[in-house]
């Protein structure tokens, strides 16, 4: 679904990521963890399109198209799904609004016919019940007033309206209180597909004890430099991003 | 001769034209004065004569260019132009369609069914403001003139030496208008005019008014609006007053909006542009008494080569009082815009709470806003504040927008259409809110012409679009 080859990127001409690999199949839940400034929310931004990076070298595919090519609106329409670190604000814009102008542009892409309001209200009601949003979005403003949680949770409950095939969620985990964490797994899990995949990105194991991913890759400077299964996270827990630096260095 | 053709070219030519109209014509723009309106218009002519047309070295005009206007052959009609017409088969009005006591001026001159000035039962009187000199001298004589001011060069003293007619309202005291007054402000001409529209509000002690003027223009020709209207609130009235600009290109627009208010009043003023060649503004507030507040609102959507200009002066003369202004602007393409506002608290208006706030979108290189909010405090116990800012989109919104499949267009769209609606909640009567926001969403998808409204269907040189507002 995702290869990325040997991917060079930098910001300002100071260089991100050097040289990273991964490749993402459908079905597979990838943990990619890793110490602060190693590129993590770098990879997650030049996957869903952001245009302030620099692609140096490498190249990125998508469903077999070259994705670096394509402007975000289409990716999100060809099934990528950003879940942000810092969800943006949005005074004036509802919640509603929003994703019912984000479905239905989607859905216009697919050949499909915009969805009534009926049920429009109807996918609304039935997603907010997923990740437990109590409050009603109609009059509310994106993320505005939204304490940290509530906007985590909303990054799901979007994810969970647009049904992406690869979901990347940039330090979902980050922030939330125990039972927050729980909403977000559940969410996750339960829009887990045979035909999907999630990319986690993740400081702490903590959030992989509720979403077992099929493999685990540390990022370190720019590149991937370990991998593994759902072990590895324990060790990387236990043993701190230092074991994997000596690691390097002892190379 | 009352038309007066191929006047302008520059200044000094179109004042030396003004002031030659003014003297050849005398009696006729006298005919309907009395003695103390005739003063007044002499004193106004005296203004004009000796100060003329304002230039860049007045300070109120530095970033506005007036050359342009007067590079145009205007005709000045002096003529009584009632008429008695059925104003529903040439217009149709999309701002407001619901019940209203709805009065249109053509070209400055009122358009009647029945009667050119109604009382209503409540003893409310509506009509138009020359047969009002007529019929009600004592109540015209008391009011017309008080407010604007004739010592400033240009246009308010132009328009007092010859206004002819526009929109008069008398609320007595103690009466709460139900339904709202709206007034269209038709520019309908062959040949280029310069009209001198004026009116005339006072709302009584106790009262309630919600009066909506719609400026528009019918036709695509030449022409120059010079309006003056002045309104005055009494003790513990309640007035909202909307202003819905959508001119062609060819319009100028200069309204100048003089309220004076009395103890315990509250305004609500609301100045929408949504088009106009070249618009300016101006609102001139009095605060007298105290325990006043004063909301002064405007939104200003210009692209192409449109020059929009407000300009806010509030005087708190009283202690205790609150004025709050908030404008805001998207300027495309190679648009430009203007925020001058200017609150003056004088010495012994403590506990004066005052604040304004201008912000402005850029969505092009080449679209530029002057702006100037300024306070200038005599009393020391005061809450006051001033700001502006001119940016771009936030980058981070377009781009958490368009990764939720939502294309650039509707990213910006949805962006300044949530940066707009700031003003537009502002509005207090929830139907007309609803149907200003539907045509600022309409302007901002490009989708707004000034033909909307018209059911002419003219030749009209404007591209028609087909409406599609995304749902």
């Amino acid at each position: 679904m995702l290869t990325i080859k040997n991917l060079n990127v930098s910001v300002e001409g100071k260089p991100i990521l050097n040289g990273l690999n991964l490749e993402v199949k459908e079905g597979e839940v990838h943990a990619i963890m890793g110490p602060n400034g190693s590129g993590k929310s770098t990879l997650a931004s030049v996957i869903a399109g952001r245009d302030y990076f620099n692609i140096e070298q490498g190249e990125v595919t998508y469903m077999g198209k070259n994705l670096l090519d394509i402007p975000p609106e289409v990716r999100a329409k060809e099934g990528i799904f950003l879940g942000f670190q810092y969800p943006v604000e949005i005074p004036g814009v509802s919640m509603t609004n929003f994703m019912r102008t984000a479905i239905n542009e989607i859905r216009k892409h697919q050949g499909l016919k915009p969805l009534s309001g009926a049920d429009f209200l109807k996918l609304i009601e039935e997603k907010k019940k997923l990740v437990k949003i109590e409050s009603k979005l109609t009059n509310r403003s994106v993320n505005e007033g939204f304490s940290g949680g509530e906007k985590k949770k909303n990054e799901i409950f979007q994810m969970a309206l647009l049904e992406p095939k690869l979901a990347v969620l940039d330090e979902t985990d980050s922030g939330l209180d125990i039972d927050a964490l729980k909403v977000v797994a559940k969410g996750v899990n339960t829009l887990r597909k045979e035909d999907n995949a999630t990319i986690l990105i993740t400081h702490y194991q903590r959030l992989l004890d509720y979403i077992i991913p099929d493999f685990v890759h540390v990022l370190y400077d720019g590149k991937i430099v370990k991998s593994g299964n759902k072990e590895l996270a324990h060790e990387l827990e236990e043993k701190g991003y230092n074991w994997i630096t000596k690691e390097i260095q002892a190379e | 001769m009352p038309e007066n053709k191929n006047i302008s070219k520059n200044p000094e030519v179109f004042k030396k034209t003004l002031t030659d109209l003014f003297e050849n014509n005398y009696d006729l723009i006298m005919r309907n004065s009395s003695g103390k309106i005739q003063t007044l218009r002499q004193k106004a002519f005296e203004s004009f004569k000796q100060n003329g047309f304002p230039g860049k070295k007045n300070e109120n005009w530095r970033f506005t260019n007036l050359d342009p206007l007067f590079r145009n052959d205007y005709v000045i009609d002096l003529e009584t132009k009632f008429q008695n017409k059925d104003v529903n088969k040439i217009f149709t009005c999309d701002v407001y369609d619901l019940d209203t006591y709805c009065i249109t001026l053509i070209n400055g001159w009122f358009v009647y069914n029945n009667s050119p000035i109604t009382q209503l039962e409540d003893g409310t009187i509506i009509g138009s403001l020359y047969k009002a000199t007529e019929i009600y001298p004592e109540i015209v004589e008391k009011y017309l003139g008080s407010l604007a001011k004739l010592n400033e060069p240009g246009f308010v003293p132009i328009n007092t030496a010859f206004m002819q007619d526009g929109l008069f309202i008398y609320v007595p005291d103690n009466v709460k208008v139900e339904k709202a007054v709206q007034v269209i402000n038709i520019v309908d001409s062959k040949n280029p005019v310069f009209l001198q529209p004026r009116n005339l509000v006072i709302a009584g002690k106790n009262s309630r008014l919600a009066l909506i003027h719609c400026d528009h223009t019918l036709t695509h020709n030449i022409s120059f609006t010079n309006t003056v209207s002045e309104v005055i609130l009494h003790e513990n009235a309640y007035v909202d007053h909307y202003k819905v600009q959508n001119k062609g290109q060819n319009s100028s627009l200069i309204t100048s909006l003089f309220f004076k208010q009395e103890k315990n009043s509250k305004l609500l003023n609301n100045a929408i542009t949504l088009n106009g060649g070249f618009t300016r503004n101006q609102v001139d507030l009095s605060i007298t008494d105290s325990n006043c507040t004063a909301d002064l609102n405007g939104l200003y959507l210009v692209d192409g080569e449109q020059h929009v200009d407000n300009q806010v002066f509030v005087d708190h003369i009283a202690p205790n009082s609150l004025s709050n202004q908030l404008y805001k602007g998207v300027l495309d393409d190679k648009a430009s815009g203007v925020f001058s506002g200017k609150v003056l608290v004088r010495r012994d208006s403590q506990e004066t709470q005052a604040y304004q706030n201008n912000k402005n979108i850029l969505l092009t290189d080449e679209a530029k806003v002057n702006t100037q909010p300024f306070l200038e405090i005599y009393a020391d116990d005061v809450k006051c504040s001033h700001g502006a800012t001119v940016g771009q989109l936030d980058p981070n919104a377009m781009f958490y927008l368009r990764s939720r499949g939502i294309c650039e267009r509707t990213a910006r769209q949805l962006l300044m259409f949530a940066f707009a609606g700031e003003i537009v909640d502002k509005i207090s009567v929830p139907p007309l809110r609803d149907n200003i926001s539907k045509l600022v969403e309409k302007r901002l998808k490009g989708e707004l012409s000034i033909c909307d409204q018209c059911i002419l269907n003219c030749s009209s040189n404007e591209p028609r679009f087909i409406q599609n507002i995304v749902e």
